[in-house]
């Protein structure tokens, strides 16, 4: 008898995603504290203006989850997490244009 | 299993002090992380430096290492003496190190419990297991039309007895139509097991595309080039173009210059609500003049069409 395979169906993060504080605290598991500094930061800039309001997107989900490993690994502290983040989206971009 | 040269990963001698080690695993740490270094074999290359300086770091672990003496070879066959670490006094832990993907070697050696690995683990309290990262390369087929895939990822596991191990962890995943480069799945609670009792961490699959022969993804875009000659720009054509989709018929204007992008509404990645287009970029070829006959044609049609393409 064969074996049925069940194929998990995930949530997709993709470009429509919009999250609030309490959502993407959970998916990264990190302190609404911390994510405070992230914005104070300039390291995410989420849509709406209080806390309550906030909206962030699946940018910003990836932004956090690099910067979690580059504190991680490389022990960059934020100025220079958000540093990194945006010279890496820069080198993407030209790399992008370059590939053409 | 194979010797591990931990000196050789992290390019130092085997006299280096302690200083040099930390000093060499940092920037090579910069040099090859992940999310730095888009090259292939960044992942596998830092897990190496990381594992080698989880031991090299550690004076008991490094003296230990050091015994088997310098005549190992990175590779080579290996077995550990039995006994091998009778005499060391191992008092450190983990300091925070990923074990996760380690190699046998380190397991073995240093891996199952010894150097009081992962014994905070044993303890009692309950919490969620961690969030899991992870990045699956596709095809841009299997993204264009959503697919099913089936993929392997390597997850540590401790035992009843407080040992790490390693083990494959297979998943089957559905991958939605439409999907773009950079963006995750989220699969809840198949993150690593809670701590007693508590839920699992979720597992997060980040997208990225194989490179394809034809064609090449920028967001939901899809970029291909096709080559025509030059009386297909000239006098207009219609032309088979491949896309994700299969052949389609395309209209070539005439006139067309090369670098001319023309697109093809819809067929890039697509998704219900979302839509990607392809961008078909004109190359056009220009026949070699080989034979009298063709190179007389050539002369023919610069006095026909006289033309200065540098001026504008």
């Amino acid at each position: 008898m064969r074996k049925e395979v069940i194929y998990l169906t995930g949530t997709l993060l993709d470009e429509e995603l919009e999250c609030s504080l309490a959502d993407i605290c959970r998916y990264c598991n990190i302190s609404a504290a911390l994510v405070q500094e992230m914005i104070d930061e300039g390291l995410l800039c989420p849509r709406g203006h209080d806390p309550k309001e906030w909206r962030f997107s699946a940018l910003e989900l990836r932004r956090i989850q690099v910067t979690l490993r580059l504190q991680r690994d490389l022990r960059v502290n934020l100025p220079g997490c958000a540093l990194v983040l945006d010279l890496l989206e820069e080198l993407e971009d030209l790399r992008r244009r370059r590939g053409r | 299993m194979e010797f591990k040269d931990y000196y050789e990963t992290l390019g130092i001698k085997r006299d280096a002090s302690q200083d040099q080690v930390k000093q060499a695993y940092r920037r090579l740490a910069r040099k090859f992380h992940p999310d730095v270094n888009k090259s292939a074999g960044a992942e596998a290359k830092f897990k190496d430096i990381g594992e080698a300086y989880e031991v090299l770091k550690d004076p008991e672990k490094r003296a230990a290492y050091d015994k088997f003496g310098a005549n190992w070879k990175e590779g080579q066959e290996f077995k550990p003496p039995p006994n091998w670490d009778a005499g060391f006094e191992f008092s450190g832990g983990f300091t925070g190190a990923d074990q996760q993907g380690f190699s046998d070697f380190f397991e073995e050696l240093f891996g199952r419990g010894r150097f009081g690995a992962a014994g905070r683990r044993t303890s009692s309290f309950r919490m969620q297991g961690e969030n899991q990262h992870a990045k699956i390369v596709i095809r841009l087929e299997d993204a264009y039309l959503g697919s099913t895939q089936t993929i392997t990822l390597t997850r540590a596991t401790v035992d009843e007895s407080g040992h790490v191990r390693t083990q494959p962890h297979t998943l089957h995943v559905t991958i939605p139509k439409g999907i773009t480069a950079g963006q995750h799945i989220r699969l809840e609670g198949q993150g690593s097991p809670g701590i007693g009792g508590g839920p699992n961490g979720d597992l997060y699959l980040e997208i990225a595309f194989a490179d394809h022969p034809l064609f090449h993804a920028e967001g939901r875009d899809i970029h291909s080039v096709v080559a025509l000659t030059p009386w297909e720009a000239a006098l207009g054509a219609t032309v088979t173009v491949p896309t994700l989709g299969g052949n389609v018929e395309m209209k070539i204007p005439a006139g067309t210059q090369g670098g001319k992008v023309l697109r093809l509404k819809g067929r890039g990645l697509s998704t219900a609500s979302k839509r990607g287009d392809h961008y078909v970029t004109i190359r056009i070829i220009v026949p070699e003049a080989k034979t009298e006959e063709q190179k007389k044609l050539y002369r023919e049609m610069a006095r026909i069409m006289p033309v200065n393409p540098r001026t504008s």
